[in-house]
């Protein structure tokens, strides 16, 4: 059998076949769909549409909904979006809703997934969001699909793919302490351009990226599709194994997949981690890299640290090193991805202040768990850029309009570099404020 | 499939994002429903900078602000046609405000896919830059068969790229379509 990448073998096992190689177009079976509150009503549409109002989805326990995007909003449309969710779910005796308003509603889909587990090595994930490739930090190959692909998806359990050749991407050295995943992946799509990586499987490798802990794994794989990536992916080590046999309730199976010694890459580039600078994506592309120090002192009116980029726990644990015992000095909108990260605000410390308390008496807002400004949204959504202002932010996009105003301009960066300039109101070096 | 496409054409630049093709705050209605299908019609490319909405010139309206439907039934663009979201919203949007096909150099996976997947629009490729040899309002007709660009304008003709392994999908309208014609789904 030829020598196969990840990607390629996980793929041939769900098509059933010995083997693919790149370029071919192959029936895959899905171990999970995913879909939210944006593209779910398009997707139960789409279902309905071609397999009957009464029909069933192929496999209750492998469609999971997570309304996450326009959750806490007046917006009419919006709540009804959820409410459709909803009516469907209780149709279907779907296991795995996350609704609003009850204890098991989660917030952002790409943390929900695997903090539910909802992630294993191995297993072939679709969801009908671009950054659903967050999840190959879990070894599987996962990636964004529409409501058509996943309305067929939800009928029949499969879905024709194209197997991507690999590109691989590997980060050698120890992490200094002023750098962080979010740095490497804007480092790699600077380098390759937003489009760099079309129709493309991205895999990180080295001890540079073993040595990131789960979260931060998933903010590499997930900024993939700002390079225009089909997926990214990362072996499994035994943190991975730790981190999902114990969210892994329904004790699913599961089988490791790694890539074969001498497989082929269709790219091949080194990073020395040690080597590298805070990073910074400017407006109004997230391949539109400088170096913190290039732009430095660039005014700034807003401060964002949220989203499934930049909004989980290892994001505010950063920014609370820099913003613990100073105050900032623009409006600094705090927003944790889940429930779960929510909670973990509240009750882990820096010698003796919660991070939420931490975040509080720096003058920051913290809002309710969810995408929020991240895409803008509907105009009463927390943190939403209504005004042509700059905003530097830890999520994943900067395109005009993307967080609300389209003469709006942001800057995307590491949460340590958010929080920096979040103290003097321009783009600021973590290295300066380091505590 | 159509086997001419004939309209005038609207062209954009590079790495036209689906933000920008519909801003994130419309993604509340529901294309399930005919009639807030529609309304992506109305909203369509409305997040594009001005300066680059209908180039050579740009500030070039696709539609005045109460219009579905756009005078323009052609898109052509630069590299990277559809960038970001995976919201199938974008080739809806372009398909209520009545595109027929994009001709761009390249796209980007997921909208390629949502606009063959769904049945759409039909996204040819292009070697030719052309985002910078056709004018916004061109007269434009596309021989789908033999894959020819024709500028009825300027009387000028290019080679698109074929449309390849997805052309039966294209062909069936869609991939619920295709899936049947090819035996793979029975309802
Ligand atoms: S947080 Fe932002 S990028 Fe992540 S799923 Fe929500 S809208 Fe998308």
């Amino acid at each position: 059998m030829p020598a196969m990448t990840m990607t390629e073998k996980i793929l041939a096992k769900h098509a059933d076949k010995a083997s693919v190689t790149p370029g071919d177009n192959i029936w895959v079976d899905a171990d999970i769909l995913m879909t939210h509150d944006v593209c779910g009503p398009g997707t139960i549409g789409v279902f309905k549409q071609h397999f009957g109002n009464d029909a069933k989805v192929w496999d209750r326990e492998k469609v999971v909904i997570v309304p996450d995007h326009y959750i806490f909003t007046q917006d009419k449309m919006a709540n009804r979006n959820v409410d459709v969710l909803r009516q469907f779910v209780a149709e279907q005796k779907l296991p795995y809703y996350y609704d609003v308003g009850t204890d098991k509603y989660k917030g952002v889909c790409h943390i929900a997934l695997p903090e539910e587990g909802h992630t294993r090595p191995g297993e072939v994930l679709f969801g009908t969001d671009s950054h659903t490739c967050t999840a190959g930090a879990f070894g599987e190959f996962a990636t964004g699909i529409g409501n058509t692909d996943a309305g067929f998806v939800m009928g029949t359990g499969k879905l024709w793919v194209k197997v991507p050749p690999t590109m691989r991407f590997v980060f050698h050295g120890e992490l200094p302490s002023y750098l962080m995943a979010k740095d490497l992946i804007l480092a790699v799509i600077g380098d390759i351009g937003c489009d760099g990586a079309t129709y493309k499987a991205m895999e990180f490798d080295g001890d540079g990226v073993f040595a990131l802990n789960i979260e931060e794994r998933m903010t590499l794989c997930n900024m993939v599709i700002e390079a225009g990536g089909k997926n990214g992916v990362i072996a499994p080590d035994k943190l991975t194994l730790d981190y999902v046999n114990a969210r892994n309730k329904s004790k699913k199976p599961y089988q490791v997949v790694t890539t074969d010694a001498g497989a082929k890459f269709c790219f091949e580039k080194v990073y020395d981690v040690r080597k590298l600078e805070p990073i910074i994506a400017k407006p109004h592309s997230p391949d539109n890299k400088a170096t913190v120090s290039e732009v430095k002192g660039t005014k700034l009116d807003r401060a964002y640290i949220g989203s499934c980029t930049g909004g989980k726990m290892t994001d505010f644990r950063a920014a609370a090193r820099i913003l613990k015992g100073r105050s900032v000095k623009i409006d600094t909108f705090v927003v944790p991805a889940t429930s779960e990260i929510a909670a973990g605000l509240k009750c882990e410390s820096i010698n003796g202040q919660t991070l939420e308390q931490i975040f509080l008496s720096a003058g920051a807002k913290i809002g309710e768990p969810s995408c929020a400004a991240c895409l803008g949204g509907p105009s009463d959504t927390f943190g939403r850029l209504n005004a042509p202002i700059s905003c530097i932010s830890t999520t994943n996009r900067n395109f005009p309009g993307r967080m609300g105003h389209k003469e709006a301009k942001v800057f995307l960066a590491s949460p340590l570099t958010v929080a920096a300039s979040a103290l003097t109101g321009a783009i600021s070096d973590p290295r300066d404020c380091l505590q | 499939m159509q086997t001419t496409i004939t309209g005038r054409a609207y062209v954009l630049g590079d790495n036209v994002d689906t933000d920008q093709i519909i801003p994130a705050q419309y993604l509340t209605y529901n294309p399930a429903i005919p009639a807030e299908y529609k309304m992506f019609g109305k909203y369509a490319l409305s997040s594009v900078p001005p300066a680059q909405a209908g180039l050579p010139k740009g500030h070039v309206l696709f539609h005045t602000k109460d219009e579905f439907v756009s005078d323009y039934q052609i898109i052509v663009a630069g590299k990277n046609f559809g960038c970001g979201s995976s919201r199938e919203h974008a080739p809806i949007a372009l398909d209520a405000a009545g595109i027929k096909c994009v001709i761009a150099e390249f796209y980007a996976r997921i909208f390629f896919r949502n606009s063959v997947n769904g049945g759409y629009i039909i996204p040819f490729e292009t070697a030719d830059r052309l985002c910078e040899q056709i004018c916004t309002g061109d007269e434009l007709t596309v021989d789908v068969e033999s894959g020819t660009l024709t500028n009825v304008t300027t009387k000028e003709s290019w080679k698109l790229k074929p449309l390849g392994e997805v052309a039966p999908i294209i062909d069936a309208g869609g991939i619920f379509a295709y899936a049947k014609k090819v035996g793979m789904l029975k309802v």
